[in-house]
């Protein structure tokens, strides 16, 4: 067997046993799932930090001019900088580093059944060179000028020059961090689509791969293929900021629409780049707790393809107002609108993997359920603003926000905690508790619904996105509008708040949780065959892969679930 | 499986026929003689043929780098297609791109600050070449 | 630290190539829309503005194509280095490796020369949206054979002593990838005036 052979001359049997210090096991490891653990918490500790500053922000909006608890007055330019890093923090320093690199790093190779990634040092460097480039993020808020404040999509010729934006440094190092982060996630992208297309398991061909693991390799290869021409273009910004060129400075012959085609052209992919990472973690989870066969395993996947396809098609939908072609904005419309095809028809093929089987509502479950409920409603309000004719009058209101929150929360963190729900059991060897779990499911899921909701009808009201305070416009500082706003913030705190319970059962279950074996969810894919926590090196012996990943309730068989390395 | 036998085999890095010293400098007389076409090229002072004696020869020498030098033509198919796929996206960037930024004028708009640029610049020159002949 | 162990995953090749190979293709597939992106922006620019080529005609082509030369050249080297090291001939490849590593100075020390007579005639960053393009692009460029000729020489010791010869591939097609962005850059910067 080839498997033997493999651990003879491998390292698996001496990589368990040494005796390592703290900062070669946890800081400078080579292990996968510690990357993918250090991933995970930055990121995490990151999306606090950027929660947190929502709050500040939101409470501004409500009581304009009054002290905030917790933080004192805010500034018009400390709120401009709060707004832009929130933005930029959730999407690039939360959401990437959580659903790609965390959950990739460490799903890939227990799930393809091989000891580490390809190139375990470069993993390390991937990781390090996104906690340098979220240092430097940070630190913007303690240089001269502050944070920067010209939005995350950072447009010139606000962004471009220091006599607008007045953040001489906050802006440099905004970009330097950013193209940091992408060049972190190029590193790991590459060995993550390496890993895959080399290292599976003996036995496993292209429709033995989980969901999750293709999702996310997709999604590595679509940032690979959107990123360049903003990596191109955060050169060309550094340069405009700080050498005097001209690239999108228009009396001198630059463009700045220019940067907003750079900017989207990666941007829109980007989106597709977190979601299809949160829909395969969420099919993996229904599938597991509905005890049945994924529905169309094949259609599911050439469906992503064609998302990730079509993603490339759709970037200018972002730019309807900034005076672009309106020629362009016909095709543009028409892409935007096609994309939802592919999207509503996984979310069909889900559904139709729920018909008829038996459902256990676990937490994970929920959080899985919810994400579909809620992705729907962002899908749909979606369609206002991928016609251009709406979106006209749409475009930077708060209808916008909204919408677009209520695709990224579901992503980044309703799908985030399913995940977390379901794979905690392989880290630690313990289960979360549910009680607790319960709680902070609907003390999620509700107050969410009730902070975006007012804001779809504040945004059909005509509020603007990027408003200090909006007592200084008459329009907008009717009583009830105001009320609005205030009741959308208090949940937004209950939200918050809520969210300790979390972090209280994370931590109270990694030490006191209730023991379980290896395979507590009695689920078929290759990770649920490993120890629990798998060792450096993750299996004794390394699985052969006999079948697809999602054969339950298999007619004949005494057990409902059959796991991928069982050879009968 | 058959493919765990194949999956770990030691050696095969390439499919195709290897090739000794003198055809990888039989490849770069061949790139040499393209780069002379391209330099003579412009010599020509035919604006089309420039076009192609600089265009269309660098996208020959870069398929002929590519294709022996890289060994593109033995490597998996998937390769070239993972690569032909990337060039697409460039080509796709600049389709959609091209509207906005290639025009200084469309359906309804100008670009008056770019059309000023042009216009100033053209000045400058101007203004240059006569300084120049005074010298 | 823990002394490094390769793990098992490096050496199974389900794809049929080799890890390190397969994972340079995807680098440059990815560096192929970073250059393209560049060179896209150039090209947009470029064609709305006939007077550019008041400033293009002052690029010195004869530099541009010296410095073709010495890459093309540079590429035959490295090639030759990779047959060297396929037939296990550490020495030759190493050789090699160093001529290429000097086609590296060469190009270099060419386009650091021609970069100060610009900048002495006053050409300089932001002096010209032309300019900006041309020094972003083939300074972006120029770090790039920087970044192959340290590879290389990384690489040229662990040859020598008739370790991981499979590496001299990898910087080989590196450095053909440098090549063929520097064959596009040629006619962009220099030829068409």
């Amino acid at each position: 067997m080839a498997q033997h052979v493999e651990a003879a001359s491998g390292h698996a049997a001496d990589h368990d046993h040494h005796h390592q210090s703290f900062w070669s096991k946890y800081v400078f490891s080579l292990d996968h799932k510690v990357i993918g653990l250090q991933y995970f918490f930055t990121g995490v500790a990151l999306g606090v930090l950027g929660a947190l500053m929502s709050y500040v922000f939101r409470m501004q909006q409500s009581f304009p001019g009054q002290s905030v608890p917790g933080f004192g007055y805010v500034t018009p330019d400390v709120y401009n900088s709060l707004i832009t890093n929130h933005g930029t923090i959730m999407i690039f320093w939360f959401a990437m580093p959580v659903l790609v690199a965390a959950f990739g790093n460490f799903l890939i190779p227990l799930m393809i059944g091989c000891d580490d990634m390809v190139f375990p040092r470069l993993n390390r460097l991937s990781f390090q060179i996104f906690f340098l480039s979220a240092l430097i993020l940070i630190s913007t808020f303690f240089v001269p000028g502050g944070g920067f404040g010209g939005a995350w999509t950072a447009y010139p010729p606000l962004s471009a020059k220091a006599a607008y934006n007045m953040t001489p440094w906050g802006s440099t190092l905004w970009v330097v961090a950013v193209a940091l982060e992408f060049v972190a996630f190029l590193i790991g992208g590459i060995n993550f689509i390496t890993t895959l297309m080399n290292s599976r398991s003996p036995g496993m061909k292209m429709y033995d791969i989980p969901i999750v693991v293709w999702f996310i390799v997709i999604a590595s290869i679509l940032f690979m293929a959107s990123v360049g021409p903003l990596v191109a273009g955060a050169i060309m910004l550094l340069f405009d900021q700080q050498l005097g060129t001209a690239f999108f400075d228009p009396t001198r012959g630059g463009d700045p629409v220019l940067w907003q085609h750079l900017f989207w052209f990666f941007g829109h992919p980007e989106v597709y780049v977190v979601l299809l990472p949160a829909m395969g973690i969420v099919a993996e989870v229904m599938v597991v707790f509905s005890r049945k066969k994924l529905f169309a395993y094949k259609t599911v996947l050439f469906t992503a393809i064609a998302t990730g396809v079509l993603s490339f098609f759709v970037w200018a939908h972002h730019q309807f107002i900034s005076g672009i072609d309106p020629r362009m904005a016909n095709v543009f419309t028409v892409t935007t609108v096609l994309i939802s095809i592919p999207i509503a028809e996984m979310c069909f093929v889900y559904i139709a993997t729920l018909f008829g089987g038996s459902i256990t509502f676990s937490t994970a479950m929920l959080f899985a359920l919810a994400f579909m409920a809620e992705f729907l409603i962002g899908g749909v309000t979606g369609i206002f603003l991928g016609a251009s004719g709406s979106d006209i009058y749409f475009h930077d209101t708060y209808f916008v926000l909204a919408h677009f929150h209520y695709t990224f929360v579901p992503i980044a963190i309703i799908a985030v905690f399913a995940g977390v729900y379901y794979w905690f059991p392989k880290y630690t060897g313990r289960v979360m508790n549910e009680t607790l779990g319960k709680i902070h499911f609907w003390g999620t899921v509700i107050p969410f619904n009730l902070i975006f909701i007012p804001l779809f009808f504040l945004g059909a009201s005509g509020d603007h996105r990027r408003i200090y305070s909006y007592l200084l416009f008459p329009d907008s500082a009717k009583p009830y509008l105001q009320d609005i706003r205030i009741f959308a913030t208090y949940a937004l705190i209950v939200a918050l708040l809520v969210q300790v319970v979390f972090f209280i059962n994370l931590f109270w279950s990694i030490f006191k949780g209730k023991k379980v074996d290896n395979n507590p969810w009695l689920a078929n894919t290759l990770e649920w065959s490993a120890p629990s926590p798998p060792p450096h090196g993750n299996f004794a012996v390394l699985p052969n892969c006999y079948r697809g990943p999602y054969e339950y309730s298999t007619p004949n068989r005494a057990k409902d679930y059959w796991p991928q390395n069982e050879p009968v | 499986m058959a493919s765990t036998t194949i999956a770990h085999a030691p050696q095969d890095d390439h499919q195709g026929p290897h090739h000794g010293p003198g055809f990888y400098v039989k490849i770069w007389a061949l790139l040499m003689f393209l780069l002379i076409v391209s330099i003579l090229g412009p010599m020509l002072e035919h604006p089309m043929l420039t076009l192609i004696t600089a265009f269309g020869v660098a996208v020959v020498k870069a398929v002929i780098v590519a294709g022996y030098f890289m060994h593109l033509k033995i490597e998996k198919r998937f390769i070239t297609y993972m690569l032909l796929g990337m060039l697409a996206m460039v080509g796709l960037f600049f389709a959609g791109t091209a509207a906005d930024i290639h025009r200084l004028q469309g359906t309804n708009w100008v670009n008056v600050a770019r059309f000023q640029y042009i216009e100033k610049s053209l000045e400058e020159i101007k203004k240059l070449g006569e300084s120049g002949e005074h010298h | 630290m823990a002394t490094y162990a390769q793990p098992i995953a490096t050496r199974r090749r389900a794809s049929g190539i080799p890890t390190g190979r397969l994972a340079m293709w995807w680098l440059l597939g990815s560096e192929i829309v970073i250059f393209g992106g560049l060179l896209m922006c150039y090209l947009l620019f470029r064609h709305s503005y006939d007077h550019w080529h008041v400033a293009a005609s002052h690029t010195n082509t004869v530099f541009g194509a010296v410095n073709t030369f010495v890459l093309l050249t540079s590429s035959l080297l490295v090639v030759l280095a990779h047959q060297a090291a396929e037939s296990k001939q550490g020495g030759k490849a190493f050789i090699y490796l160093w001529l290429t590593i000097g086609g590296g100075l060469t190009f270099l020390m060419i386009k650091s020369v021609e970069w100060t007579m610009e900048i002495s005639k006053g050409y300089t960053l932001p002096s010209n949206l032309f300019w900006s393009f041309y020094y972003t692009a083939a300074g972006i460029h120029a770090s790039h054979v920087i970044a192959g000729m340290v590879a290389m020489a990384i690489v040229s010791f662990d040859v020598l002593k008739g370790r991981n010869l499979q590496r001299v591939e990898l910087v080989g097609l590196y450095w053909h990838f440098v090549d063929i962005v520097w064959i596009f850059l040629f006619p962009l910067l220099y030829i068409a005036k």
